[in-house]
């Protein structure tokens, strides 16, 4: 039993960096359908900038972290401007190939900036833990999970309250009707875009894991995160939640649990088959909207 | 030009793409506190006049390649659509188009979106609650669970959240019991006697004769002729030819004041 608790916290930890990055991703995917492949690349980013602000400039951990927030939202919200923008009303595609072009170039940029080797996050827990009953709550997964809810909390209340919120769920809904009424439909896109660039950074932090380390490998999560985007349904912030933890649960157990004869890295496939199983059922997701025709 | 004009369009040309010429030389203009209405077959171009008003042609992938268009004496053929909306334009699209999933109280909301509405926002609302009952009884519903004509009441309800000088409605009799009809002419009447211009796109005459005073014929990319709604309605040789008969109009410029 203790095993299993061990397993469900870690699968948790690592399921909210998984709802992390599929939340930047719906997040843009909601508003302009734009499917954003540089997703798991702003992560590396963000993690190298945290790293890069506490231990090249020295400042204390949480300013450098909101710092690296900051300018990696503004960062996405200039790329999308600067160049999204400039392509509005092209075929879908042409706006895909621009972000798989952003992460090819934020991959080889990185290595070649800071070069291959890890390097240190600086942050504050290093690999200290709690002990509860024999349950080791290593201080980086509690600090994951905290953050990530406080990050889904504010969120939700300005998706759900504020003006801008409201905005971006009419853009999502019908963006000719919202640029209609008088929405600045541009700039709700650059505010996707900041916001999935500020999410990054959180993922990205927690994702160097403990003692914390950033390397060039990092961006590879979002291909380990696709089955909860999937999963949750592509245009639905809470599916990405729920279908964030739930592959980050699913992955952790299926390497504590799986049998041998599964093969050592069942727990990298384990995700994608509860993906392809929840889309025979439900081929939009869980969360997700299907096309609605109306007249 | 007579400077009480709220909204003057003249020779406009807009294509779409490289090729499609939906508006050749298309001329009509809004009186302040006026109400027009533009008439016309499928197709004749009357979506398409009202985005090149309201700058959505972008998003359709058109643009005007000629003529002039002037709100309050000032072009606005460059502007974009959210200016537009806060400079006192507000439009209601075709085929009603709420916000489905978002509750009629927050299809207002967005409404409200311009700054210049925001501080007057309850107000506003309260003044439209008056008008359209159904607003504050349905409020926390998702707008698309209201039925045809209610969407149609919000969707005009939404516009006029920006507090417009001009309103532009595209087709709003559209698959409406005439009831509805003459009852969203009633409310589009009121509206205009608050002293919102009003400039409605029809293919229908109902709502047109309720709530227009004046009325442009369009065919196929051009102004036809163009008399007081009634009058353009009564001539038999203007009802066949938009109401899609073979064109049979012999001088159309007999018609033309
Ligand atoms: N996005 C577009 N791309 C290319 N051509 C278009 C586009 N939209 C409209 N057209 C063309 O422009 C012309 C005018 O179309 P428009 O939609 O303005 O007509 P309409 O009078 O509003 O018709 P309806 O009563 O059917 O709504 C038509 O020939 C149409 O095919
Ligand atoms: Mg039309």
């Amino acid at each position: 039993m203790t095993a299993f608790f061990q397993l469900l916290f870690q699968g948790i930890a690592l399921g909210c960096i998984y709802a992390l990055v599929a939340l930047g991703f719906t997040v843009v995917y909601r508003a302009s359908k734009v499917i954003n492949f540089a997703q798991g690349s702003l992560l590396l980013v963000g993690a190298y900038l945290v790293s890069v602000l506490a231990t090249g400039l020295n400042l204390p951990f949480v300013l450098a972290v909101i710092a690296a927030i900051a300018l990696l939202a503004a960062g996405c919200a200039i790329f999308q401007m600067m160049v999204l923008q400039r392509v509005l009303g092209q075929p879908v595609f042409v706006l895909v190939m621009i972000t798989i072009g952003l992460s090819i170039v934020i991959d080889a940029a990185i290595p070649a900036i800071f070069g291959g080797n890890a390097r240190i996050l600086g942050d504050p827990w290093g690999a200290s833990a709690v002990h509860v009953g024999g349950v080791t709550f290593n201080w980086v997964r509690i600090w994951t999970v905290l953050c990530t809810a406080l990050i889904l909390a504010l969120y939700f209340v300005f998706d759900r309250f504020s003006r801008y919120g409201l905005a971006m769920r009419a853009t999502a809904a019908d963006e000719e009707a919202a640029l209609a009424v008088g929405v600045p439909v541009r700039r709700v896109y650059a505010l996707t875009w900041a916001i999935a660039g500020g999410v990054a950074v959180v993922g990205g932090l927690f994702l160097a894991g403990f003692p914390g380390s950033v390397n060039p490998s990092l961006g590879n999560v979002s291909l380990r995160a696709f089955p909860a985007i999937i999963l949750g349904g592509l245009d639905s912030p809470p599916g990405a939640v729920v279908g964030g933890i739930t592959i980050g649960i699913v992955e952790v157990m299926a390497s504590g649990y799986a049998p041998g004869w599964l093969g050592s890295d069942f727990s990298a496939v384990a995700p994608y088959v509860v993906m392809i199983l929840v889309l025979l059922c439900r081929p939009y997701g869980l969360f997700g909207t299907r096309p609605v025709e109306r007249v | 030009m007579a400077d009480d004009l709220l909204l003057e369009v003249e020779e406009l040309r807009v294509t779409y793409g490289s090729s499609v010429l939906a508006l050749d030389g298309v001329g009509f203009s809004v009186p302040e506190g006026g109400s027009i209405a533009l008439l016309g077959a499928n197709g004749a171009g009357k979506s398409t006049a009202l985005r090149a008003v309201t700058g959505l042609l972008r998003f359709h992938g058109g643009q005007v390649t000629g003529g002039s268009i002037r709100f309050e004496g000032r072009s606005i053929v460059r502007a974009d659509a959210a200016a537009l909306v806060a400079a006192g334009i507000a439009q209601v699209l075709e085929g009603r188009r709420v916000f489905a999933e978002l509750t009629v109280a927050e299809n207002l909301r967005v409404g409200a979106f311009p700054g210049r509405a925001r501080r007057r926002e309850r107000e506003i609302r309260e003044e439209l609650s008056e008008l359209f009952p159904i607003l504050a009884e349905r409020a926390d519903q998702p707008a698309g669970l209201l039925s045809g004509g209610q969407q149609q009441v919000l969707a005009i309800a939404r516009a006029l959240m920006s507090q417009p000088r001009l309103l532009l409605l595209d087709e709003p009799s559209l698959g409406l019991a005439p009831r509805v009809v003459a009852e969203i002419g009633q409310a589009l009447r009121a509206i205009n006697e608050r002293g919102c211009a009003l400039l409605l796109i029809e293919q229908s005459t109902a709502l047109a004769l309720r709530a227009t005073k004046h009325a442009y014929l369009l065919e196929t990319g051009r102004i036809r002729a163009h008399a007081p709604t009634a009058e353009l309605l009564a001539d038999e040789r203007v009802r066949a030819s938009y109401l899609g008969a073979p064109a049979v109009l012999g001088r159309p410029e007999a018609l033309a004041r």
